[in-house]
């Protein structure tokens, strides 16, 4: 009898243990497809950022817009976040003021490009007066000018099956955004900051700025964006090099 | 009923009824739940301020500009501000998940009507006089006491579940650049994003302190006794109560 019920508790308990096994599987998938998970969902801080990915993922469905501000409100200080790069590729172009510098745009796109800085000025500009809270916690407001990132995409024909943008820049800080965020408003390759030439300590000559994730998102010192449709194989298959160092993929915070 | 023995009117209570539980399931584990979550808020809370232990109001702030309190503390870039951010995340998830269903079941069983919110006569100048005259000299509780809230309990635990935590939650929510973008009026409200960060670093040392208090009151109290009575739900020697 004991045996019996036992037995029942244990085929109970098991049945349960493996419906509960493949609904999370199904949720994971699920979730997957509608680009929930970020990057970086492994190991023990996975939960915590899957669940702020997902949850603000969601909430923002509808490409809400960063606040924007008056030019009266343009902070005095831009304050500098780490030194330009100090390798011969970098410098030397810099020093040529950057005439000879291209950018190449390939991976899942039907035309790969390379532009250079001139053809990027003249396409439709952008600029944009918002805010910037580095991750350390200090901030700032400043004018933004470039090329917004959707139309370079549509330039070069995004495939469909194109899940995330991965920026490399000329020094270690790759980085990449889903295709939400690079699609959005907000999102675009800035060459101006406060009405002159972006700085070469800012990132010179183009930069990204993503208006609605921390400062450390916005890749500086760009060469070469590439559309791919998984992270898995790129860098160590964490979506950027911040994990790395400890630091989130996703900083929308 | 068991209920009523949180009032103070349990004294009179029979045998029986003395020994029921003090504490109900429900908020012993959401206690425990967030006791983990708050010291893993306030550690890594500390390791993203290492980062700048700087404080400005209003919008903007950063070197160069004027602050309105600089920590004695030394500025420690790329360390503890990354490990600390994955960490105060995932522990600020547990902690708005128990505190919802803390805060709900609380409404729902109407445990803050009954127990938190001050009786009847607590909140006079005497009582309320002769309670803080005895935490002053920190006179131990009488047995008794462990069956109820005294009224300066009562208002702290209301000003710490209604205010300081919607509060940290809050000030939160507007250092989020994704999150302000839909909800404008958390950092609008909150008197921009470097107020915000200044609030809800104030308000965390309000929490910190409330903590502080909390356990050396327990441990005036008998820490076994209270301890075990938030694990157990039971209070050790109820029977023998006077």
């Amino acid at each position: 009898m004991s045996g019996n019920v036992s037995r029942r508790k244990l085929l109970t308990t098991g049945l349960t243990a493996v419906a509960g096994v493949t609904g999370l599987g199904v949720a994971a998938k699920i979730a997957d497809h509608y680009g929930l998970i970020p990057p970086d969902w492994g190991g023990i801080w996975g939960p915590g950022e899957t669940l702020t990915y997902a949850t603000q993922r969601l909430l923002m469905a509808s490409g809400s817009l960063a606040r924007e501000f008056n030019r009266s409100e343009v902070s005095k200080v831009v304050p500098v976040s780490g030194p330009q790069p100090k390798t011969d590729p970098y410098q030397r172009l810099l020093a040529g003021g950057f005439a000879d510098w291209r950018l190449t745009v390939n991976g899942l796109v039907a035309r790969p490009s390379t532009f250079s800085l001139d053809e990027i000025k003249r396409m439709p500009a952008k600029t944009q007066i918002t805010h910037q809270a580095c991750e350390e916690g200090w901030s700032f407001i400043a004018e933004w000018t470039g090329v917004p990132l959707s139309y370079v995409m549509n330039l070069v024909g995004v495939s469909e099956k194109a899940k995330f943008v991965v920026f490399y820049p000329f020094d270690e800080s790759w980085d990449s955004l889903d295709l939400p965020d690079a699609y959005h408003a907000q999102t675009f390759l800035a060459y101006n900051l406060n009405g002159q030439d972006l700085p070469a300590d800012h990132g010179a000559p183009l930069r990204v700025r993503v208006a609605r994730q921390l400062g450390y998102k916005s890749v500086k010192y760009l060469q070469k964006i590439t559309f791919v449709d998984s992270m898995k194989h790129v860098g160590d298959g964490r979506g950027s090099a911040a994990p790395a160092s400890g630091y989130s993929w996703y900083a929308g915070i | 009923m068991a209920q009523t023995t949180y009032l103070p009117s349990a004294t009179i209570l029979e045998a029986s009824e003395q020994n029921a539980a003090r504490f109900s399931v429900l908020v012993r584990v959401t206690h425990w739940l967030n006791t983990v979550s708050l010291v893993a808020l306030v550690v890594s809370g500390f390791g993203i301020l290492l980062a700048h232990p700087r404080f400005y109001w209003g919008e903007t702030g950063g070197l160069g500009t004027p602050s309105i309190l600089d920590l004695p503390l030394p500025f420690m870039l790329g360390g503890p501000s990354g490990w600390g951010r994955y960490m105060h995340f995932q522990a600020a998830w547990l902690c708005v998940l128990t505190g919802l269903l803390y805060a709900i079941s609380g409404l729902l069983s109407q445990h803050f009507r009954k127990n938190l919110w001050p009786a009847k006569g607590q909140l006079s100048w005497s009582s309320l006089r002769n309670e803080l005259w005895n935490h002053l000299r920190f006179k131990k509780p009488a047995a008794e006491e462990a069956y109820s809230y005294n009224v300066l309990q009562r208002l702290s635990y209301l000003v710490v579940v209604f205010f300081l935590f919607p509060l940290m939650i809050w000030t939160g929510m507007a250092m989020s650049p994704a999150v302000t973008s839909v909800f404008p009026f958390f950092v609008t409200l909150s008197g921009g994003y470097e107020s915000a960060r200044t609030i809800h670093f104030f308000a965390a040392n309000l929490l910190v302190l409330f903590v502080l208090v909390h356990v050396a009151m327990v441990c005036l109290a008998g820490f076994v006794q209270r301890t075990m009575a938030m694990i157990t739900g039971r209070v050790i020697g109820g029977r023998e109560r006077p």
